[in-house]
C-alpha cells in the first residue's frame, strides 16, 4: 500500500520533471515511538539524514509529514546554540559527521505547488477529473507546529492542487484532525473513533473519496474502516487516495502504474464515472 | 558650588541591620562625592533620629539630605517635614528604600549590603539635581470631558452631571447608545437592554449640564492637571440639528438602501438614515459615501420633503474647542476579526456569525423580528456555539 505511494510519487514527479535522488544510505527519520522513548535519540537519527543531504548539497524532500515535522524540528533546534545542539554535534562527531545546517526540508506537496506551480501542473493533464467530489485530508503534521506551508489550523494548499487537475474539494472542517496515527497499535478504540469522525465528515460532505498525504493517515483511513464499520455499526466504504495517485490518474498513467490496483476499498467505479479523457 | 550632603542610614530596629551591615554602608556613604555627613541610627524616623538631622543642617550647612531606610510611601512626608523645620526646602531631601527590596527579600548579608550601597549610591548622585519647589494652590476646571457615549459614557455623564458639574459627551457615532443599542437582553437579569438604555439616553439629551456632542471625535487634548483644552471635530451630518424634528420623512423619501451597519449589515437602512428609531439625538446623517446627490450629483430628494428645511449639503465639519479638567475614556472595544481563524469559516461559511450578529437576529426590532433563521430564510434545525474566540489564545490575541 505505501509501495503505492512510492510508485506513483516516481511517476508524477518524472512527469513533472522532478529529478528524485534517493538519499544514500539514508535511515529513518526517529518519527513513529522512537521520539516519546528517547527524543534525543530521535532527533539524533534525523540529524544523520540532514548531514547525509547536505554531503550531496541537497535538499530533502519527502512525502511523510512525520517525516517533515521530525526533520524540521531537529534543523530548527539546531540552528541555535543549545545544549541540544552541542549534545547532536558530539554524537556525529564521534561518526565523523559534521552538520553545517544548510539543509531544507519539503514536502512533496509544497514543492509541486510552489515551484512547479499551476501552470506546469495543468499542462500535463490528459484526463480530467471532472466533478470528481474528494475530501483533502492533511492530518495533523503538514503544518503542524510550524505552519511554514500554510495555516497551521485550516490550510488550503492540497486544495488548490486538486482544483487544477479538476477535482472538486469538498469544505471538510475536520482536514487537520489527527487519524490517531500509532495509537491504533496502542490503543485502537481510541483510533478507531477518532477514524470515524473522519470517516464520517467526509461522508456528510459528499466526498467520493478521501485523499492523503501521508501514509499513516492513509493506512489508518484506508485499512481500518471495517474495524470502524465492526465497532460502531456504520457502514463506510469511501475509498482513499493519495495526492499523487489522483494526479497520475489525471496525467494519464494507469490503474496499475500508479499502484491503485493494490488498494482494498475499490475506486474503480468512481474513477470510471469521472475519467473523461481530453481532446 | 558644590553641595553638601548628609546622609542617614536607618537600622529600623532589625528590619534592615540584620541583613545590611549600616556600619559599613554608613563608612561607604561617607566617602561619597560632596557628602560632609553619613551616619547610621537605630530608628531614623524616632525624634532623636530627626534631631540628628536637623542639628546637622543647622551646624554643618548640609544643603541635601539622604535617609536611607523604608518606603518614601511610609516616610517621605516625614522626613521633609524634619528637614523643612532646619530650614532647608522638602524637595532637597532623597529618599533612599533600603528595606522593602533590599533588606527584607534576603538573609544574605553581603549581597543585601552590596545592594544598600547601589541604593544609597544612586541616592547621593541624584539628589544634587533636586531642585527646590514651592507649594502653591491652582484652580481646577470641574468640567469633564467624556469620550464615548456608550452605556459607560452615558452613565459616567449622568452621575457627574447630577452632582452639578458641566459634562461634554463626545460620541463618533450619529447617536450615543453604543453595543448596548444592539443587544436584545442584559446578563445575568434578562432584562430588556432598550428599557434600561433608551431612558438614559434621554435623560443624557435633556440634561441641562450636558453638552452633546454626536458624531464627533476629539482631535487634540493639551494643557496640565486640572486644566485641558479638548479640540472636538463635529462631522458634517447634512442636517441642521436645530431645525430637524425627527419626523423620518427624508428616510421613507431617500430612494437608496444599503446594508445597515447598525444591523451587522443583515438587514437594510437609507443614505439619509438614523442608526435606529430612538437614535439620540432624533436627528438623521446622510452618508456621503453611499448618497446619490454626493456620489452622482442628482436627487436631493430629502431636501425636497424636508417640510423644516433642515437638510443642508453645504454643512462643513466645524472644531470646538472644550475647557476641561479632567476625562474619562469611555471608548468601548472592537469585535475580534474571527475571519483570521480559519478554521471557523467566519466570511467563508455562510451561516457562521458572530455573538453580535446573533444578537440581532434574537432582536425584537431587528432585522428578522426576532426571528433565528439561516441565510436562506429557514430556522437551524442545529447549533453549535463556540465561546472566547480570539480570546486568551495566543496566536491571535496575547491578552
Amino acid at each position: 500500500m505505501n509501495k503505492a505511494y512510492d510508485k506513483s510519487t516516481q511517476v508524477v514527479c518524472k512527469a513533472l520533471d522532478i529529478d528524485l535522488a534517493e538519499l544514500n544510505d539514508w535511515n529513518c527519520c526517529g518519527a513513529s515511538a522512537y521520539m516519546s522513548i528517547h527524543e534525543m535519540k530521535a532527533h539524533l537519527l534525523s540529524a544523520r539524514n540532514l548531514v547525509l543531504a547536505e554531503k550531496e548539497k541537497k535538499d530533502l524532500v519527502v512525502v511523510c509529514p512525520a517525516c517533515l515535522t521530525t526533520l524540521t524540528k531537529t534543523n530548527h533546534y539546531l540552528a541555535e546554540e543549545s545544549r541540544f545542539k552541542r549534545t547532536i554535534e558530539t554524537s556525529l562527531k564521534a561518526a565523523n559527521l559534521q552538520y553545517r545546517g544548510s539543509v531544507k526540508v519539503r514536502h512533496l506537496l509544497e514543492v509541486i505547488v510552489n515551484e512547479v506551480g499551476e501552470q506546469e501542473v495543468k499542462a500535463r493533464i490528459k484526463r480530467k477529473l471532472s466533478g470528481l467530489k474528494v475530501a483533502p485530508y492533511y492530518g495533523c503534521q503538514l503544518t503542524r507546529p510550524f505552519g511554514e506551508i500554510d495555516d497551521k489550523e485550516f490550510p488550503v494548499i492540497l486544495d488548490r492542487l486538486l482544483t487544477w487537475i479538476g477535482a472538486e474539494p469538498v469544505d471538510f472542517p475536520l482536514k487537520t484532525k489527527c487519524c490517531g496515527g500509532l495509537l491504533m497499535m496502542t490503543n485502537e478504540d481510541v483510533a478507531l473513533g477518532l477514524n470515524r469522525n473522519i470517516l464520517d465528515c467526509a461522508k456528510q460532505k459528499e466526498a467520493e473519496c478521501i485523499v492523503t498525504i501521508c501514509p499513516l493517515c492513509h493506512m489508518n483511513i484506508e485499512t481500518y474502516q471495517g474495524d470502524v464499520n465492526k465497532m460502531f455499526g456504520t457502514d463506510f466504504k469511501i475509498p482513499a487516495l493519495y495526492f499523487t495517485q489522483l494526479m497520475g490518474l489525471a496525467f494519464g498513467f494507469s490503474r496499475k502504474e500508479l499502484g491503485i490496483d493494490d488498494e482494498m476499498i475499490s475506486s474503480r467505479p468512481l474513477l470510471e464515472k469521472h475519467l473523461e479523457v481530453i481532446g | 558650588m558644590s553641595e553638601k550632603i548628609g546622609v542617614y542610614i536607618c537600622h529600623c530596629g532589625l528590619n534592615i541591620a540584620k541583613t545590611v551591615d549600616c556600619k559599613a554602608l554608613a563608612e561607604y556613604a561617607s566617602h561619597l562625592p560632596n557628602v560632609t555627613v553619613a551616619r547610621d541610627y537605630q530608628f531614623m524616623c524616632s525624634n532623636p533620629g530627626q534631631e540628628m538631622i536637623q542639628n546637622d543642617i543647622r551646624e554643618m550647612g548640609l544643603t541635601r539630605v539622604v535617609v536611607a531606610s523604608c518606603s518614601p510611601l511610609m516616610h517621605e512626608p516625614t522626613f521633609r517635614r524634619a528637614v523643612a523645620k532646619a530650614g532647608l526646602n522638602p524637595y532637597l531631601f532623597q529618599m533612599a528604600n533600603i528595606r522593602e527590596q533590599c533588606s527584607w527579600i534576603t538573609q544574605n548579608r553581603v549581597l543585601a549590603t552590596e545592594r544598600a550601597k547601589d541604593i544609597v549610591r544612586a541616592a547621593v548622585m541624584r539628589v544634587n539635581f533636586n531642585e527646590p519647589l514651592e507649594v502653591q494652590k491652582v484652580e481646577v476646571n470641574s468640567n469633564v470631558l467624556i469620550v464615548g457615549g456608550g452605556i459607560t459614557g452615558i452613565e459616567a455623564a449622568l452621575q457627574i452631571a447630577d452632582s452639578g458639574k458641566k459634562v461634554y459627551l463626545v460620541e463618533k457615532e450619529p447617536t450615543i447608545g453604543g453595543y448596548m443599542t444592539r443587544f436584545d437582553k442584559t446578563f445575568p437579569t434578562l432584562d430588556c437592554a432598550a428599557c434600561i438604555l433608551t431612558p438614559k439616553m434621554v435623560s443624557v439629551e435633556q440634561h441641562e449640564n450636558i453638552e452633546l456632542l454626536t458624531y464627533s471625535d476629539v482631535t487634540d487634548f493639551s494643557g496640565y492637571v486640572g486644566k485641558f483644552t479638548a479640540k472636538i471635530r463635529k462631522r458634517p451630518r447634512y442636517v441642521d440639528e436645530d431645525k430637524c424634528t425627527g419626523c423620518g420623512q427624508c428616510e421613507e423619501k431617500c430612494p437608496l438602501s444599503v446594508p445597515s451597519e447598525f444591523d451587522c449589515k443583515l438587514g437594510k437602512r437609507k443614505a439619509i438614515y438614523r442608526p435606529f428609531p430612538q437614535a439620540v439625538p432624533n436627528v438623521p446623517v446622510i452618508d456621503r459615501e453611499h448618497c446619490l446627490y454626493f456620489t452622482k450629483g442628482v436627487c436631493r430628494v430629502c431636501e425636497k420633503f424636508c417640510a423644516h428645511h433642515a437638510i443642508d449639503f453645504e454643512q462643513k465639519e466645524e472644531y470646538v474647542e472644550v475647557p476641561v479638567g479632567s476625562a474619562i475614556l469611555a471608548t468601548g472595544f472592537d469585535l475580534f476579526d474571527a475571519t483570521r481563524i480559519k478554521e471557523y469559516g467566519y466570511g467563508r461559511l455562510p451561516n457562521v456569525i458572530t455573538s453580535i450578529e446573533f444578537e440581532r437576529l434574537t432582536h425584537a426590532s431587528g432585522p428578522t423580528t426576532g426571528k433565528i433563521q439561516l441565510k436562506n430564510g429557514k430556522p437551524p434545525e442545529s447549533v453549535a456555539i463556540i465561546h472566547c474566540v480570539g480570546s486568551r489564545d495566543k496566536n491571535y490575541n496575547e491578552h
